[in-house]
């Protein structure tokens, strides 16, 4: 059933234990998402440093594929260049079926070398839910333009 | 158990499939499905008499204009309004309020006054006075909730006092289900000399209203929340508090003398009716409130009691959840909200609609509500009078299937 490919083991855990979970004190970037459908709300405080995410921290509260993708998120991206990072959120986007394209994507397992993030797969068959798993990627986009915008 | 079950073959969508099951419609709170007759209604008027109204000598016109004030009459009786006059049709309950704040509060309402709510209004009631408050320097105050969600109606005599000018509540709470204080109400905003204005967007579909016995100045409603069409609804007025109120928006149909400078208006309560009304509409809002009175309101009712005994009954046996609401069914309607261990409740909504059983997840338009029961959100189920118990068994079987997928013990 569809539904045990949607609540995934994976996705409950992060649902339960997100990483990352907290405020960062003087964080480089931030920004502030919001789910008014579903009332999801999230907020990503980002460490940068020469062009790479050196620490990431996530609130907020929601559903478990809103709370769950941005657990997701912020365990993979530390350490990663901020190109890695667009990168990777394409890939996410793509999975999610938001963006068009299926470069870089096996059309039989469209989330392979994701890691846990393949989880999200699931979510493509539902589609009043996809807004929940894109909620951590498009607030990170957000984060990172708005840093892209004042530093040049 | 009152049987209603023959009833369910006048509403079309009953008979389709969601996700491969059976519909399980749990969410006529939010908005009710419609029966065939109401569907007819609004077919018959677009293909055989569909004219604009009141202002045309043809044939058409005439009928129109008969079939749209037909509507009102049959309004007017189901409430039991003193007089069609006092029925004016709106885009909604919403509209409804707006129209009572825009155009009595913003004429009546002084700095210091105050209009005092109920903390589990819905956002209709809530907005539209906090908008009010910044135009005339009125301030809102609240009348709280007990632990048994119920209005604390104890907290009455202090809360409404000689400063308080409007008071203005909901008849049933589209959360909680819990009835409003009507009697107590009322009664007190008499006593200080302030209007009453009871939010019946959940009261009027689900129980039999009369409105001179409750003795409220305004009572408002939707047509789709009762089996009507979207984008009608009635604000009833008494005649007097009617005649003091001024229309808050203004154009054609709603006047009687238009000068360069300035306009006189039309008669209650065409003066609260700018521009074109939604005309089939209040045709099929009048075909429902004619389906609702064959059935019969106490029936409803009592129906409604029984489904929402058996539904507290059923979830009350599922471990890890809890419910918000009274417990006492003469106390309240049929929406029934609840939580699950820690299922949010938007992913029960999706694991429930596998079931083919459509309940609503949110914080349902209750933001301040949501804040005192502490939750982000809630589900809820609602009932009407096409719902039967084996539907309850359905969403509980589905309950139980949440618990499973998320692991909860």
């Amino acid at each position: 059933m569809s539904l045990d490919e949607l609540y995934r083991q994976v996705i409950l855990d992060h649902y339960r234990n997100p990483r990352r979970s907290g405020r960062l004190a003087e964080p480089d970037a931030h920004a502030d998402g919001n789910n008014p459908l579903c009332g999801d709300d999230i907020s990503i405080d980002l460490a940068l440093r020469e062009g790479r995410v050196l620490d990431v921290a996530v609130s907020g509260r929601g559903c478990s594929i809103s709370q769950a993708s941005a657990s997701m998120m912020a365990d993979r991206i530390v350490g990663e260049t901020l190109e890695e990072v667009a990168e990777l959120t394409h890939r996410v986007k793509r999975l999610l079926d938001i963006e068009e394209g299926d470069a870089g994507l096996d059309p039989d397992r469209p989330g392979a070398a994701l890691g846990d993030l393949e989880s999200l797969a699931g979510v493509r068959r539902f589609p009043v839910r996809v807004k929940c798993a894109d909620l951590a990627w498009t607030t990170l986009e957000q984060a990172l333009s708005v840093h892209h915008a004042k530093n040049g | 158990m009152t049987d209603l079950s023959h009833l369910r073959a006048d509403f079309p969508i009953l008979a389709r499939e969601v996700n491969g099951k059976p519909l399980v419609y749990l969410d006529s709170a939010a908005t009710t499905q419609k029966p065939v007759q109401v569907l007819d209604a609004l077919d018959d008027y677009y293909r055989m008499h569909n004219a604009n109204v009141h202002r045309g000598a043809h044939t058409l016109a005439a009928e129109a204009t008969e079939m749209y004030e037909d509507a009102r009459r049959k309004v007017a009786a189901f409430v039991n309004a003193a007089s069609p006059q006092e029925i004016v049709f709106t885009r909604g309950t919403t509209s409804g309020i707006n129209a009572i704040a825009y155009g009595w509060g913003l004429y009546h309402l002084r700095p210091g006054d105050r209009i005092a709510l109920t903390t589990m209004e819905h956002h209709a009631n809530v907005v539209p006075w906090q908008l009010i408050t910044r135009h005339t320097g009125a301030e809102l105050v609240y009348l709280p909730l007990t632990d048994d969600y119920l209005v604390d109606v104890s907290r009455i005599d202090e809360t409404i006092d000689d400063r308080v000018k409007v008071v203005a509540f909901s008849g049933m709470s589209n959360v909680l289900g819990t009835i409003g204080p009507l009697t107590e109400a009322v009664a007190a905003a008499k006593t200080v000399g302030a209007i009453t204005v009871i939010d019946a967007a959940q009261l009027v579909p689900h129980t039999p209203t009369d409105v001179q016995a409750i003795g409220a100045d305004f009572l408002v409603f939707s047509a789709h929340k009762m089996l009507g069409p979207t984008g009608i609804g009635a604000l009833w007025g008494r005649r007097e508090r009617l005649e003091e109120m001024e229309p808050a928006e203004g154009g054609g149909e709603m006047i009687r003398d238009v000068q360069l400078h300035t306009s006189t208006w039309a008669d209650v309560p065409h003066k609260f009716e700018a521009g074109t009304p939604p005309i089939a509409q209040a045709v099929g809002f009048g075909a429902a409130v004619d389906y609702l009175t064959a059935v019969g309101m106490p029936r409803i009712r009592e129906h409604e009691k029984e489904l929402t005994r058996y539904a507290l009954d059923r979830l009350s046996e599922i471990p890890d959840l809890k419910m918000y609401g009274p417990k006492d069914t003469s106390l309240r309607g049929g929406a029934v909200s609840f939580t699950l261990a820690d299922i949010h409740p938007h992913d029960l909504a999706t694991i429930l609609d596998q079931h083919g059983v459509a309940v609503r997840a949110g914080h349902h338009c209750a933001k301040p509500l949501m804040r005192i029961l502490d939750v982000p959100a809630t589900a809820r189920a609602s009932f009407y009078l096409y719902n039967v118990v084996e539907e309850i068994d359905t969403l509980v079987v589905g309950l139980h299937d949440a618990r499973r997928l998320f692991g909860v013990a």
